[in-house]
């Protein structure tokens, strides 16, 4: 019997690989193993909605038990994969659990990274990832003063922001000066600074952590590398993630910080395809292969895998795009953009409706916009148009960027 | 429980009864209904879950939010005078029977 298609993993692209490939038109079993408890759930609300707000598990959902069932696709759920025979063609699990596979598709995600500290593992430090984290997070809120979020990036911040509105004592600890300084560039980033100390977060720019300090196996306080103790009930630790690679790599299949992948979703073995933020992939908005961290890259990735495994061979072109809500601020994200990249604002950063263009070689390359949807929803456009704006036109209010649309 | 009519680009129905309360993307969501894609769950961020509110309705709802309406602006599919973001209506009594139309495409 064939063993038809195998997806590991239990997110956005693993759910989204299945529903592609039976829409494409594969007929063989399709069976999803993911290790978590829960089928696959929305991500992002973890850190914002579902803190705040009494939100029923339910509606997070990212498919109902409908699309598993009607569709033929078989979930298993609480199944690790330890190990994959390509040669053989089998996914092995941790319990010895057999899968055959005709294809297979690796969408394993990537998870926090630890916090390599004293102290690190005591009770009340906390990472966030899983539904399972935010239960946790959010069960342990209920009866915080105060809190300690270790990075200020997406994960850090939302959760800051969150944690505030509900009225706690917060404090970001970042080691670098600034905040989001993997995506953002300083002007935004400084708005963002801005934003939380009006909301009361205290921020430690270019501050160290030296250990986490508790008192019978529970969190107390945090020790800054400057020898400053800040009292923390709960601390979180959002210092990034990495690639879960490591069943790839063990298989054979090239790895570089990520699963290699094509341009066609395909690793080096042509019966096993990956997407999500497990690969690292060749795009036409980057000058070397990048890695990517988003709902938007699992989901685009996922369906240009299914369309590998179908036969199609779509190649993945789509522009990256992002977002983050922190506090009442929509932050919309196109493209990618780096240090060196020119810079046109258009809006106002005083009222909090703004976004700023960025140039490289005179091309729009991202645009990155805090309440501002419009903007955004023509950013995508205009970055896939490979548009050329004049810089005094771009910072004119009264120039319609629709205009540089291709007719 | 209110009925939520969705109508295919091919013209077929699917009809569900949703929960008040619930937003016509989720109803769609529970039920498996293709088409509707909601990429950002709900949250105003990526506009994959447009459809075309029937005429017969269009009177019945709160008209779009700001953000709603900037959104709109970028749909992938046509917009028209119906177009909403379907996570931004929320079933209730007074749309019993709501009829939404699927559009072509939302990316």
């Amino acid at each position: 019997m064939s063993g038809g298609l195998v997806i590991v993993g239990g997110s956005y692209a693993a759910a989204q690989i299945a529903a592609s490939a039976r829409q494409g038109g594969w007929q063989d079993p399709i069976t999803i193993l993911s290790e978590e408890a829960d089928a696959p759930y929305q991500r992002p609300p973890l850190s914002k909605r579902y803190l705040t707000e009494d939100l029923a598990e339910t509606t997070l959902a990212l498919r109902s038990p409908a699309f598993y069932r009607d569709n033929a696709i078989a979930l298993e759920l609480g199944v690790r994969v330890a190990s994959i025979d390509r040669s053989r063609k089998l996914a092995i699990a941790e319990t010895g659990a057999i899968w055959p596979y005709e294809r297979l598709a690796l969408a394993t995600g990537a998870r926090p990274r630890e916090l390599p500290v004293e102290g690190a593992r005591l009770g009340g430090v906390v990472m966030l990832r899983t539904l399972a984290d935010a239960r946790s997070l959010k069960g342990s809120l209920a009866t915080t003063q105060s809190v300690v979020v270790i990075g200020g990036g997406f994960i850090g911040l939302e959760a800051a922001a969150s944690c505030a509105s509900l009225g706690k004592r917060v404090t970001v600890v970042e080691a670098q000066p600034r905040l989001m300084g993997r995506a953002l560039l300083p002007g935004m980033a400084q708005w963002f600074a801005d934003l939380h100390r009006r909301n009361g977060v205290r921020l430690a720019l270019g501050a160290t952590v030296k250990a986490i300090q508790g008192d019978q196996g529970k969190v107390k306080s945090v020790l800054l590398g400057s020898g400053e103790v800040l009292e923390a009930d709960v601390v979180l630790v959002g210092i990034g993630v990495q690639p879960n690679e490591e069943l790839a790599r063990d298989a054979g299949l090239e790895c570089a910080d990520g699963i290699v992948v094509d341009r066609f979703a395909r690793t080096s073995d042509p019966a096993i395809v990956a997407a999500g933020d497990c690969t690292r992939h060749p795009s036409p908005w980057a000058d070397a292969p990048v890695r990517l961290e988003s709902v938007q890259n699992a989901q685009d990735q996922a369906r240009i895998a299914a369309a590998t495994l179908t036969g199609k061979g779509l190649p993945y072109d789509a522009v990256p795009w992002f977002w983050s809500d922190q506090y009442d601020a929509k932050l919309q994200m196109a493209g990618l953009c780096a240090a060196q990249d020119e810079e046109v604002v258009r809006g106002s950063q005083e009222e909090g409706k703004f976004s700023v263009y960025y140039l490289r070689a005179g091309r729009l390359v991202a645009v990155h916009s805090i309440n501002r949807p419009a903007d955004h929803m023509l950013a995508r456009k205009l970055i896939a148009a490979r548009v050329e704006p004049d810089v005094e036109r771009l910072a004119d209010p009264g120039f319609d960027l629709k205009t540089l649309l291709p007719a | 429980m209110p009925t939520v009519n969705y109508v295919r680009p091919d013209g077929s129905r699917l009809s569900f009864d949703v929960p008040s309360g619930t937003s016509v993307m989720r109803g769609a969501v529970d039920n498996n209904v293709t088409g509707i894609d909601a990429e950002c769950g709900g949250c105003l961020s990526c506009a994959t879950c447009h459809v075309y509110i029937d005429e017969a309705f269009a009177g019945r709802l709160a008209p779009p939010s700001a953000d709603e309406e900037e959104m709109l602006a970028g749909v992938a599919a046509e917009r028209r005078a119906g177009s909403r973001l379907s996570c931004q209506i929320q079933v209730s009594a007074a749309l019993e029977g709501l009829v939404v139309r699927i559009p072509e495409r939302q990316t």
